[in-house]
C-alpha cells in the first residue's frame, strides 16, 4: 500500500474544510496535484498545500492508498468524509465530521473526533482512540436515514446523541456517554463499556444498546423481560434484558411484535 | 426599451393555430408585437432548430408562504449536498423539494415559465406568503387564499347567503392581496380540529352543521357573483383514498349548471387541482386492492365544458408533501411514520407536512404516476386539462420537463414501466399499457401556457405570441424534426436557451442574466356597502382572532412593491 503522508505547517485562522483529505481523491495523483487540490476556510478557498507539507507516493486506486497525518489537526474538518475504501490515520485529533458518510475502508484517529463524525456512515471502519463529540454515528440533521453499516470504535468517551436513527453498524464506546444514545433507533448495535446518563433507547423501534455501566436515569418506556448470559465484544456476563421503547410504533414479524432492546450488564 | 426579434424557430402558438411553423417574434416595449414592427435595432435572436412558445403558465404549485417555509426548516436534509452558490446576477440556491425562493425562480426561468400561481394562502399568514413572493425574483405570481374551511363562509353558506359570503371574499381578497377562491378539502380542515375529517361531500361538519357539497356549490356561486378572474379552485374531499373517485365525480357534478360570468374570457366554473389524487379506484394500496379510475374520471370530464383541472402527475422521487388538508397530512405521516408537521389556522385553515417518497420498486408509487399521466392522455381538451405535479406534493418543480417527456413519448413510458419493479401489476391495475397517444408540442403549448392562462382569466396578457399580450417568450433548444430521443425532451425543458420576460431578456444561451421585474398578481374586486359583513368581520376579531383587524391586512407597500391590480366590478 503506498503511503501519502500530511504534516500540518500552519494552523488555520478559521476552521479549515477539508473533504479532499480522503484515498479516492488521492489515488493516481502526484504530489503537486494533491498539494493543489482545494479546501474551504470560510468562503476563501485555499489549496490542500498552503496547510500541509505532503510527501510520499499515492496508490493507483483508493484501495491502494494510505494517508498518514501526522500533527495536530484539531481544525480540521470532513477528514475522509464520504471515503469508500483504503486508509487514513491521522496522529493527533480532529474536527467536526470525520469519517461522515463513509462508505469504506479504514480510518483511524489517535486522538479526539468533535461532533458529527461517522455521520449516516454506511461501511468501514471508523477507530477513535480518544474520545468523540457529540452526535457519533448520528442521522444528518433532520434526517431520518442515519448509521446504516460499519463500525465506530471509540476507545474513550462518547458525547451526547449517539446513534441517533441508526438503522445499522455497530458503536462501541469504551468509556462513558452523555444522554440520548439510539434515539429513534431502527436497527443496529450500540455497546457503552462505561456509564450512561439518560434518555438511553428513547423512541428507539428496533435495535440493540448494550450499558455495561449504570444509567442514571432509566427511560420509563421500557420494560424487564429477563436475564441473559451473553458474550458482547470479547466481554461475558450476566445481562438485563429490557424492551422499548413503549412509546413508540414497533413493527411485527411473523406475528411477533419487534422492540428495541436494551441490555444491562450486572 | 429593448426589441427583440426570434428568428428561423419551430413556432408553437395554439391561440394564434401556429403549430410548429417558422414564424418571427417579435418583442417592443415589454408586449409582443408583429416581427415587422420592431426596427433594424432590434436584439435578433436566431432560433434555428429550436421550439418558440410563449411563457409556461403554471396554474398550481406550492412555492411560497408559510407551509414551504415549515418545510424547509424542518427538512435540511433536503439541502445536503444540493446548493449552488451565486454566480453572475444570480444568487446562492438550494434544495430539492422545499427550495430557496431564489432556486424556485431559477428554476422556473430555466423552464421556460413567466408566471405562477401559489395555490394555498393562509389568509392570516398572507403576510408572509407576499413577503417571500416579492422575494422571488423573475416570474410573475399571484396567490390563492383558502376559504373552503373558514367560519365566515361556513357561516354564511349554511343559510345560504351567497351575497355575504361574495363580500367577505371580496374585503379578503383586498386584505390578503390574494388572487382568487382555494378551496381545500372542504369543511374537512376544519372538522380535524374536532379530531373528524369530511370523507365524503355529505359529511356534516362538527358544530357548523354544512355539508362540504353546500361549501362547493355556495363558493362556485360567490365566485360567479363576483366574476372573479379565476373559477373556484377545488382540492377535493377524501384525496388520495383508494376508491376515492366516486366522491371526485359527485364533486365536479356540482358544477353542473353554472356558468361563468365576468369579462376574463374563462370557460369554467371549477378548477380541479391535481386530479390524480382523487382518481382512484379499488379499496387499498396493494396490487391486489388498487384500480386507477382515470378512464371513468375523464370520460365525465370530457362530456362537459365548464370544467378544468391540473393532473399533479407523481414522479417518483422524494419530496415533501404540503396541504391545508390537515387530516390527510396525519394520515400520511402514520402511513410512512416519518416526521410530520401540523399547523392550526385560527378560523380560517390548518395545514399539515410529511415527507414521503414515491419509490418507483413500489406498486403504489409508480400506479399513482400511471394515473396522473393517463388524466393527462385521455383529456379531449388540452385548453382544460394542464401539466403540474401539485408541486411539491407529487414531485419537486424542476422534475416539469420529466414529466412533459413521459407524455410526449410513449418509449420514455414503457421504459420505466420496464424498470419498475412491479410495472406489469401497473399495467394491470391502470390503463396505461392502453394508452399509446404522445402529446405533441402544439398540445404542450395548450396544456402548460394557452390553456392555463385561459383558466386564470389571464389570457389577455399571458399564453400566446399575439401581439399586445406581455413580452413573453421562450426558446428551448429543442428540435421537433429531428429529436428521438426522450432524453432530449427533459433537457432541453429544463434548459431553456432564451426567456424573455416582459420584455426583458432573462436567460440568455442558457444562463440567467437578470432577474427581472417581478410584479405581483392581485385581484381589486368591489363590492356594494355590506353593513352585516362589516359588523361580522369586527366582532370575529374581537371575540376570536388573535390579532387586531389592523394587523391583519398586507397593507404596507414592502409587502407588494410591484404589484399589478386586477380591478373587478362586483357592486352591479
Ligand atoms: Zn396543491
Amino acid at each position: 500500500m503506498a503511503i501519502i503522508t500530511l504534516n500540518p505547517i500552519q494552523k488555520p485562522s478559521l476552521l479549515l474544510e477539508a473533504d479532499n483529505i480522503k484515498p479516492d481523491v488521492f489515488a493516481g495523483k502526484s504530489l503537486d496535484e494533491i498539494k493543489a487540490l482545494h479546501v474551504f476556510m470560510g468562503t476563501d478557498q485555499l489549496t490542500l498545500g498552503e496547510f500541509f507539507e505532503v510527501s510520499g507516493d499515492s496508490g493507483a486506486t483508493a484501495a491502494d492508498t494510505k494517508i498518514v497525518i501526522d500533527g495536530d489537526i484539531s481544525r480540521v474538518k470532513y477528514i475522509g468524509m464520504k471515503m469508500t475504501a483504503g486508509e487514513v490515520v491521522v496522529n493527533g485529533s480532529t474536527d467536526m465530521y470525520a469519517g461522515a458518510w463513509m462508505q469504506g475502508g479504514k480510518l483511524t484517529v489517535n486522538g479526539d473526533v468533535d461532533a458529527f463524525s461517522g455521520l449516516a456512515m454506511t461501511g468501514g471502519e471508523l477507530i477513535v482512540n480518544g474520545n468523540a463529540g457529540n452526535y457519533l454515528g448520528a442521522a444528518y440533521r433532520g434526517d431520518w436515514r442515519g448509521m446504516r453499516g460499519g463500525v465506530i470504535r471509540v476507545s474513550g468517551n462518547g458525547g451526547s446523541d449517539i446513534g441517533t436513527f441508526m438503522r445499522g453498524g455497530e458503536i462501541i464506546i469504551g468509556g462513558d456517554v452523555d444522554v440520548h444514545v439510539g434515539t429513534h433507533a431502527e436497527g443496529g448495535k450500540i455497546v457503552v463499556k462505561g456509564d450512561a446518563k439518560s434518555r438511553v433507547g428513547g423512541q428507539m423501534v428496533k435495535g440493540e444498546i448494550y450499558v455495561f455501566g449504570d444509567i442514571e436515569v432509566m427511560m420509563p418506556g421500557y420494560q424487564y423481560r429477563k436475564d441473559v448470559d451473553l458474550e458482547v465484544d470479547g466481554v461475558s456476563g450476566r445481562f438485563a434484558l429490557y424492551e422499548g421503547d413503549m412509546g413508540e410504533r414497533h413493527p411485527k414479524k411473523k406475528g411477533v411484535t419487534i422492540y428495541g432492546q436494551l441490555y444491562m450488564k450486572y | 426599451m429593448a426589441e427583440f426579434l426570434v428568428k428561423n424557430g419551430f413556432v408553437y402558438d395554439p391561440v394564434l393555430g401556429i403549430n410548429g411553423d417558422m414564424v418571427d417574434v417579435a418583442v417592443r416595449n415589454g408586449k409582443m408585437v408583429d416581427a415587422s414592427d420592431v426596427g433594424t435595432n432590434a436584439t435578433v435572436i436566431d432560433a434555428k432548430g429550436m421550439t418558440v412558445m410563449a411563457a409556461g403558465v403554471d396554474i398550481h404549485a406550492h412555492i411560497a408562504g408559510p407551509k414551504v417555509n415549515v418545510g424547509r426548516n424542518f427538512r435540511p436534509e433536503d439541502k445536503l449536498f444540493n446548493a449552488t452558490p451565486g454566480k453572475g446576477v444570480m444568487r446562492m440556491g438550494g434544495g430539492h423539494s422545499v427550495p430557496t425562493v431564489l432556486r424556485t425562480a431559477y428554476t422556473y426561468a430555466k423552464m421556460g415559465y413567466g408566471f405562477a400561481l401559489e395555490a394555498a394562502m393562509p389568509p392570516l399568514l398572507a403576510r408572509h406568503t407576499h413577503e417571500e413572493m416579492r422575494d422571488t425574483p423573475i416570474i410573475d405570481e399571484g396567490a390563492l387564499p383558502v376559504f373552503g374551511n373558514n367560519w365566515f363562509v361556513l357561516e354564511y353558506l349554511k343559510n345560504n347567503e351567497i351575497e355575504n359570503t361574495a363580500a367577505y371574499i371580496a374585503w379578503l381578497l383586498r386584505m390578503t392581496k390574494g388572487f382568487g377562491i382555494k378551496n381545500v378539502n372542504p369543511g374537512g380542515t376544519e372538522a380535524w380540529g374536532w379530531g373528524l375529517n369530511c370523507e365524503t361531500i355529505h359529511d356534516v361538519v362538527p358544530y357548523f352543521d354544512i355539508t362540504p357539497a353546500q361549501i362547493i356549490k355556495g363558493l362556485i356561486e360567490a365566485n360567479e357573483y363576483l366574476g372573479l378572474p379565476h373559477c373556484m379552485h377545488m382540492h377535493g374531499n377524501s384525496l388520495g383514498q383508494p376508491g376515492n373517485y366516486g366522491i371526485t365525480l359527485e364533486t365536479l357534478k356540482l358544477a353542473e349548471g353554472y356558468k361563468p360570468k365576468g369579462d376574463f374570457g374563462r370557460d369554467q366554473v371549477l378548477h380541479n387541482t391535481h386530479l390524480q389524487f382523487h382518481s382512484y379506484g379499488g379499496e387499498s394500496y396493494t396490487s391486489k386492492g388498487f384500480a386507477s379510475a382515470s378512464k371513468e374520471i375523464m370520460n365525465y370530464v370530457n362530456s362537459v365544458d365548464n370544467i378544468t383541472f391540473d393532473t399533479g402527475i407523481v414522479t417518483l422521487d422524494e419530496t415533501t408533501t404540503m396541504t391545508a388538508d390537515g387530516p390527510f397530512e396525519h394520515h400520511l405521516s402514520h402511513m410512512n411514520n416519518l416526521k410530520w408537521v401540523n399547523s392550526d389556522v385560527e378560523l380560517e385553515t390548518a395545514a399539515g407536512i410529511v415527507p414521503f417518497i414515491y419509490g418507483k420498486n413500489t406498486f403504489i408509487a409508480v400506479a399513482q404516476w400511471a394515473v396522473g399521466v393517463e388524466l393527462a392522455l385521455m383529456a379531449k381538451d388540452p385548453m382544460r386539462c394542464f401539466i403540474t405535479t401539485d408541486a411539491p406534493n407529487a414531485g419537486p418543480l424542476y422534475r416539469y420537463p420529466r414529466v412533459w417527456k413521459w407524455l410526449m413519448s410513449l418509449k420514455a413510458r414503457d421504459a420505466l414501466l420496464e424498470d419498475a419493479k412491479y410495472g406489469d401489476k401497473v399495467r394491470n391495475a391502470c390503463y396505461i399499457g392502453e394508452l399509446d397517444k404522445e402529446i405533441s408540442l402544439y398540445e404542450l403549448a395548450m396544456m402548460t401556457r394557452a390553456g392555463c392562462a385561459k383558466a386564470l382569466g389571464l389570457s389577455h396578457m399571458f399564453g400566446s405570441l399575439k401581439p399586445g399580450l406581455e413580452g413573453d417568450v421562450v426558446v428551448y433548444p429543442y428540435n421537433p424534426e429531428t429529436a428521438d430521443d426522450p432524453e432530449l425532451i427533459e433537457q432541453a425543458f429544463g434548459n431553456a436557451h432564451t426567456l424573455i420576460k416582459g420584455g426583458e431578456q432573462i436567460v440568455k444561451d442558457g444562463e440567467i442574466v437578470s432577474n427581472g421585474n417581478k410584479r405581483t398578481f392581485w385581484v381589486n374586486c368591489k363590492t356594494n356597502e355590506n353593513a352585516q359583513v362589516q359588523h361580522d368581520i369586527s366582532e370575529k376579531f374581537k371575540k376570536y382572532y388573535t390579532v387586531t383587524e389592523n394587523n391583519y391586512g398586507v397593507s404596507a407597500h414592502h409587502y407588494t412593491p410591484n404589484p399589478y391590480v386586477i380591478e373587478v366590478d362586483a357592486t352591479k
